[in-house]
């Protein structure tokens, strides 16, 4: 009785070619990364408890250790973090090899779809209007996958990416790099916080990562006047949050209205200075000293 | 994706691709022994999905652009985005009056990355002068749908 042969019975090569392209764009990130000594991934599972700013906290303080570090903001839809570095607004030279990034404070290389999209407008897709949500995640993918193996990163120490709250960009970026990344936890004090960033951590824990430390952020009100602190939030969830994940608490940074100023004009000078100690632990680990 | 002439019981190679325009795709596969050749038709969704992926059905004939998905998908994209420069070290084409208009009503954000592919196109064969026809052959060859 004679049967239909069926896709593995065919041993000749799939001639769409798609999964041999997928295999090269994976191959491109290697090659490109390959000159990148760390990936450190900063998220939280919670939105508004200022990843980007410690981000670019640690970015600038990095660099000011003088260390090459690149800034890939992994936000697509609420980027932030280039203008906080201070790097927006110029055009971006495209070679036969690839996109050059912007430069920001201290010399910092950085990519993010601030850097592309029109001001004021979302990010959106050239596509067929219906059923959007079958495509929308793979672009984002393909967006995230691009910003890796199209930008001309040239040699880093540290490569940051800013990741949006939640854990589906993580888990793209996870399966994109060719060796797991590092991750920095941002958490704010309260109990809500905990319980959501406890998540992403578990997550982190499942998928490997090695976890370098939780920041906890606005973990005090810092009076633009006299710079004295007092309570911003009830709770102590970058401790609880660094006990249970063994993992140190890297730093506790007050909320400093005139800090958080600067930095949203593009100068992340007081975000290092706020993050110095973590930017200290953080090469401690990734440099072995 | 594999096809398989079932009479011959042979796997079919992959013979052209062309879009439209519609956001439909057409891709032929013809049988190495009998030569028949067969169809896929996607509609639009099921072409988006592949594109998404960055990928093109029957492989790329020129290499792929830096950040050929995010330009080419982006709706919205900034003017001045990018600055592109012209690929080093090779004879570029010229564009006739009738390409040099219709490359104009490219979006910026995109203009430079077609410009440069349509020149790699044409380099690639021998083309020493871009019309408007060699524009529409290299968009359906390539899979440059909305390019």
């Amino acid at each position: 009785v004679s049967r239909l042969r069926t896709y593995r019975d065919l041993t000749g090569e799939d001639r769409s070619g798609l999964g041999a392209q997928v295999e090269a764009q994976q191959a491109r990130i290697a090659s490109r990364l390959a000159s990148v000594r760390n990936v450190v991934a900063v998220m939280s599972g919670k939105g508004g408890v200022g990843k980007s700013f410690v981000t670019a906290g640690l970015a600038a303080g990095l660099a000011r250790a003088g260390r090459a570090t690149g800034v890939l903001d992994a936000d697509l839809h609420g980027p932030t973090v280039a203008r906080m570095l201070g790097a927006s607004g110029g055009r971006l030279a495209v070679a036969d090899d690839g996109v050059l990034p912007a430069t920001g404070a201290g010399g910092l290389r950085v990519m993010s779809s601030d850097l592309l999209l029109a001001e004021g407008l979302p990010l959106r897709w050239r596509e067929p209007g219906r059923f959007r949500h079958v495509w929308r995640g793979t672009l984002e993918a393909g967006m995230l996958r691009e910003f890796l193996s199209d930008v001309s990163w040239g040699a880093l120490d540290v490569l940051l990416v800013d990741l949006p709250p939640g854990r589906d960009r993580l888990d793209a970026l996870v399966e994109l790099l060719p060796r797991l990344p590092g991750v920095v936890v941002v958490t704010i004090p309260s109990e809500a916080s905990f319980r959501s960033v406890r998540r992403s951590v578990e997550a982190a824990r499942e998928a490997g990562l090695p976890i370098h430390g939780v920041v906890e952020n606005m973990a005090a009100y810092r009076c633009a006047g006299c710079t004295a602190e007092g309570p911003l939030f009830r709770g102590d969830a970058g401790e609880r949050l660094a006990r249970e994940a063994l993992v140190p608490l890297l730093a506790r940074v007050p909320f400093d209205p005139r800090a958080q100023d600067e930095v949203d004009a593009g100068d992340p000078g007081a975000a290092a200075d706020a993050l110095a100690g973590a930017v200290s632990a953080l090469l401690a680990q990734l440099e072995g000293a | 994706l594999k096809f398989l002439c079932v009479e011959c019981d042979r796997q079919m190679d992959f013979a052209e691709r062309e879009l439209p325009g519609d956001g439909t795709l057409a891709a032929a596969f013809t049988c190495p022994a009998c030569r028949r050749t067969v169809a896929m038709l996607t509609n639009p969704m099921e072409t988006q999905l592949v594109a998404s992926l960055g990928v093109k059905i029957g492989g790329r004939t020129i290499d792929e652009q830096p950040m050929e998905l995010t330009r080419s998908a982006v709706r919205g994209g900034r003017d001045d985005a990018f600055a592109d420069a012209p690929p080093a070290g090779r004879t570029r084409p010229t564009w006739d009056e009738a390409a040099k208009a219709r490359l104009e009503r490219v979006p910026l954000f995109v203009r430079g990355m077609v410009q440069r592919i349509y020149a790699d196109y044409a380099t690639q064969n021998a083309i020493a002068v871009i019309t408007p026809d060699v524009m529409d052959r290299a968009r359906s060859e390539l899979g440059l749908e909305g390019m």
